[in-house]
């Protein structure tokens, strides 16, 4: 049994989706710039592929601007918003994204910002009360927090966060590539700037994303040369990925309560199954359903001398998991995320992360592998 | 035969059916991420980008491990010429390019210049091909990279590449060249060519939409560029983000293929353009862009006189063609590579770009010479221009009234 347990890196591609892009891949292979026939079927595509995501998020379809996916449209919103509007000094915290936090650092070792991180609790929840000093000692910030953490799940309570910048005139970013298609955003009523989005993370295809720009907010483009999107992002535009984008976050949408619950479910049986398993397990970041996102868990296991061993003896026994971000899971530093809130470096800790393809038989597969790891039978 | 009949493959290609074969397992069975280095899905993901990334490398005479993959030619261009910029700043600040460069070239230029960069827009020839001696005399010490296109998109003219990279090289400037039209058109060679940068796209040679590379050399000299996107490191951290596997899939498949069929399609390909352009130029008054030696085998750029190119469009419409870059197609000026060529904007905007590709048959060639005849002799037939030139009236002399 191959059991895949790693949906936060990302998820396998929706048949429902596939066949959507198969067919403009197959059909409708023109440049959408081009003026003839070929170039104004696709155009339509992703015209028509726009409009869906913005109905979905309450917003208007010149606000939704396509990408390669979060990390471009993180890197566009951060620094684009803060080199246009002239911002000298930028919040985030020690849990974002590398996406978020080294393009950050890369524009503070550069000297065109200074960085201050948001204090954060050991279940990974920032301080909204040092958020509100450290915007009120800094004239106009930008802040960049994501909603929920990619490794341990803790969500952010964004609205609060939109309220504060929007109380301080701040510029907010929401790194949102976790929660999108798991949460119904309504843009229109957050205070929120800039969110951003990959695909593949939601069953669509990898290499496809967007950016959404609240249209009171006027940045140049990050990658320059041609009039795509609107003159903010040149390169022939990814059309198949595109319209794998938009059926991916279409159908996450319709079924959203659906899976939200059934995957809540699968969560919660997993923890229960675990806890039963290997006594002395714990988890990082928060758990309970209002404060944790629900496609993600993150186990620290009991101090073992196979620690160094679990994710490989895991993999042999068929369970793909993770023990981070898969974006920096090839170095040897432990994960960032986990060091920040200060979990025991000297237990293992396994981020598992599941989707509306997870079943009950492999959670129990997998319960009954980490049990024979941990209590092998004499 | 389908009509309309697609002769834009400048702008795009069709994805070839083997490249969509290749890719497909990619998108529900080997789901991946090439990251993800705990378990096999991460693995089998790693293990076809590796691949591809050698296939790619191979076509151009490059090592793997100088291919960084990105999302198309443009972002590509963009990461050369701002990484470069930023990477070299303190050994000078003065880039050199051309004024028929495609715009994701010239508006990274205009970008760096409001950073501070000196730029260089070398003029082209009559024939579309840059001077070398002025190349040489613009060069000064502050001068760090010398940026040429291989293959212009518009009227296929193949710059001297070799030459101009020696000369660069010779004052210790790196050089870029963006060669989205010319890899898997025309054989390259990074090593012969003494390439340092070179920006390609998948979907310009039969690929997916999407996916693109950067060559970075790292020998003779090791060449490195900033990245402009950071993340999680990947691609050695000049560019991040979760890598587009299927995408990165059909590339690699592309690039084999090309290599595999180049020389055998630039021949048939170069003989349907010949019968092509030679047919139209029985018309009288037609002429074709750009030096038709140095050129890539697929393009050919004419101009219609005394006949309106948007006209000219409408009337063609069982063509697919365009009179300039799908890049820029959308907005009605005329075409400013034929324009630094010293053609009017009359004349310019009368002009048409075959695009000629793998699918392209000879019976839709003799179509489109078909249609392209009809279509300049109605438009003539109801043009007083074309009744004054008849006539032998210099339209050129005449003084129009205001009005």
């Amino acid at each position: 049994m191959r059991v895949y347990l790693d949906n936060a890196a990302t998820t396998p591609i929706d048949k429902e989706v596939l066949s959507e892009m198969y067919q403009v891949m197959e059909q409708h292979f023109g440049n959408p710039s081009s003026i003839h026939a070929h170039g104004r079927e696709v155009r339509t595509i992703i015209e028509k592929a726009r409009k869906a995501i913005a109905g979905l998020l309450g917003v208007s379809p010149a606000e939704i601007f396509f990408t390669s996916g979060g990390t471009e449209a993180d890197n566009m919103a951060i620094r684009c918003g803060i080199h246009d509007y002239g911002i000298k000094h930028a919040i985030t915290s020690q849990l974002e994204h590398h996406a978020v936090l080294h393009t950050l650092q890369a524009l503070e070792k550069e000297n065109s910002i200074r960085l201050s991180y948001v204090e954060t609790d050991d279940k990974g929840n920032i301080s909204l009360q040092h958020l509100e000093q450290l915007l009120q000692q800094n004239e106009r910030s930008f802040v960049s927090l994501m909603h929920a953490n990619n490794e341990i799940g803790t969500l952010t309570d964004i609205e609060k966060v939109g309220e504060l910048c929007k109380t301080y005139n701040s510029l907010f970013h929401c790194d949102t590539v976790q929660t999108m298609g798991h949460y119904r955003f309504d843009l229109s009523k957050l205070n929120v700037h800039f969110v951003t989005c990959s695909a593949h993370k939601i069953h669509g295809p990898k290499g496809a994303g967007f950016l959404y720009i609240n249209h009171n907010i006027k940045i140049q483009p990050f990658i320059t040369g041609g009039a795509q999107e609107r003159n903010m992002r040149g390169g022939t535009e990814n059309v198949y990925g595109i319209a794998g984008l938009a059926k991916a976050l279409t159908l996450a949408y319709a079924n959203l309560d659906n899976h939200r619950n059934y995957i809540q479910g699968i969560k919660t049986y997993m923890m229960q199954q675990l806890q039963q398993a290997v006594p002395g397990i714990t988890f990082n970041g928060e758990t309970s359903p209002g404060k944790s996102l629900y496609t993600i868990l993150n186990v620290l296991f009991p101090e073992t001398e196979m620690a160094d061993m679990l994710l490989f003896s895991l993999d042999i026994a068929g369970i793909s998991a993770s023990g981070g971000s898969a974006c920096s899971s090839g170095s040897n530093i432990g994960s960032h995320v986990l060091t920040a809130i200060g979990a025991d470096p000297n237990r293992p800790a396994v981020r598992f992360s599941f989707s509306k393809y997870t079943t009950r038989e492999e959670i129990d597969y997998a319960i009954n592998c980490i049990k024979e790891l941990f209590n092998p039978q004499k | 035969m389908n009509l309309p009949i697609y002769l834009d493959n400048n702008a795009t290609t069709p994805m070839d059916p083997r490249v969509l074969d290749a890719m497909l397992p990619y998108f529900n069975q080997k789901f991946g991420n090439a990251a993800s280095r705990n378990h096999a899905f991460g693995w089998v993901a790693e293990e076809a980008v590796d691949y591809s990334r050698e296939q790619v490398a191979k076509l151009v005479g490059a090592n793997e491990k100088e291919i960084i993959f990105t999302s198309g030619a443009t972002e590509s261009d963009n990461l050369a010429l701002k990484g470069v910029f930023e990477m070299y700043k303190d050994k000078g600040n003065h880039i050199i390019t051309c004024v028929t460069e495609h715009k994701a070239v010239l508006d990274a230029c205009k970008h760096l210049e409001k950073l501070g960069a000196r730029v260089t827009y070398l003029p082209v020839k009559t024939d579309g091909l840059i001077d070398l001696q002025q190349l040489e005399d613009a060069i000064t010490d502050q001068t760090i990279l010398v940026a040429i296109m291989y293959g212009n998109n518009e009227i296929g003219v193949i710059q001297p590449v070799k030459e101009i990279s020696a000369i660069a090289h010779k004052h210790g400037a790196l050089f870029f060249t963006d060669a989205t039209q010319a890899v898997g058109k025309i054989p390259v060679n990074v090593i012969e060519d003494g390439i340092d940068l070179m920006a390609f796209s998948a979907h310009k040679m039969y690929g997916p939409k999407g996916v693109g590379a950067l060559y970075v050399r790292r020998k003779n000299p090791r060449v490195k560029v900033t990245a402009q996107m950071d993340g999680g490191g990947h691609e050695r951290g000049m560019r991040s983000g979760t890598l587009n596997v299927p995408g990165i899939v059909g590339f690699g498949k592309a690039c084999e293929l090309c290599r595999l069929e180049m020389a055998d399609e630039a021949k048939r390909l170069s003989a349907l353009r010949d019968k092509l352009q030679n047919s139209l130029l029985e018309l009288e008054e037609s002429y074709v862009n750009g030096n038709i030696e140095h050129r890539l085998p697929h393009v050919a750029n004419i101009s219609f006189k005394y006949v309106e190119g948007e006209g000219l469009m409408m009337a063609m419409k069982d063509l697919a063609v365009s009179s300039g870059s799908a890049c820029t197609s959308a907005s009605l000026e005329p075409s400013y590579v034929l324009k630094s060529l010293g053609l009017s904007d009359d004349l310019a905007h009368s002009s048409i770009r075959f695009g000629l590709g793998r699918f392209t048959t000879e019976e839709e060639i003799d179509y489109a010479i078909e249609q392209t005849k009809k279509a300049v002799n109605h438009l003539r037939d109801l043009s007083p221009l074309w009744e004054m030139f008849k006539e032998g009236i210099d339209l050129d002399k005449i003084e129009w009234a205001e009005h």
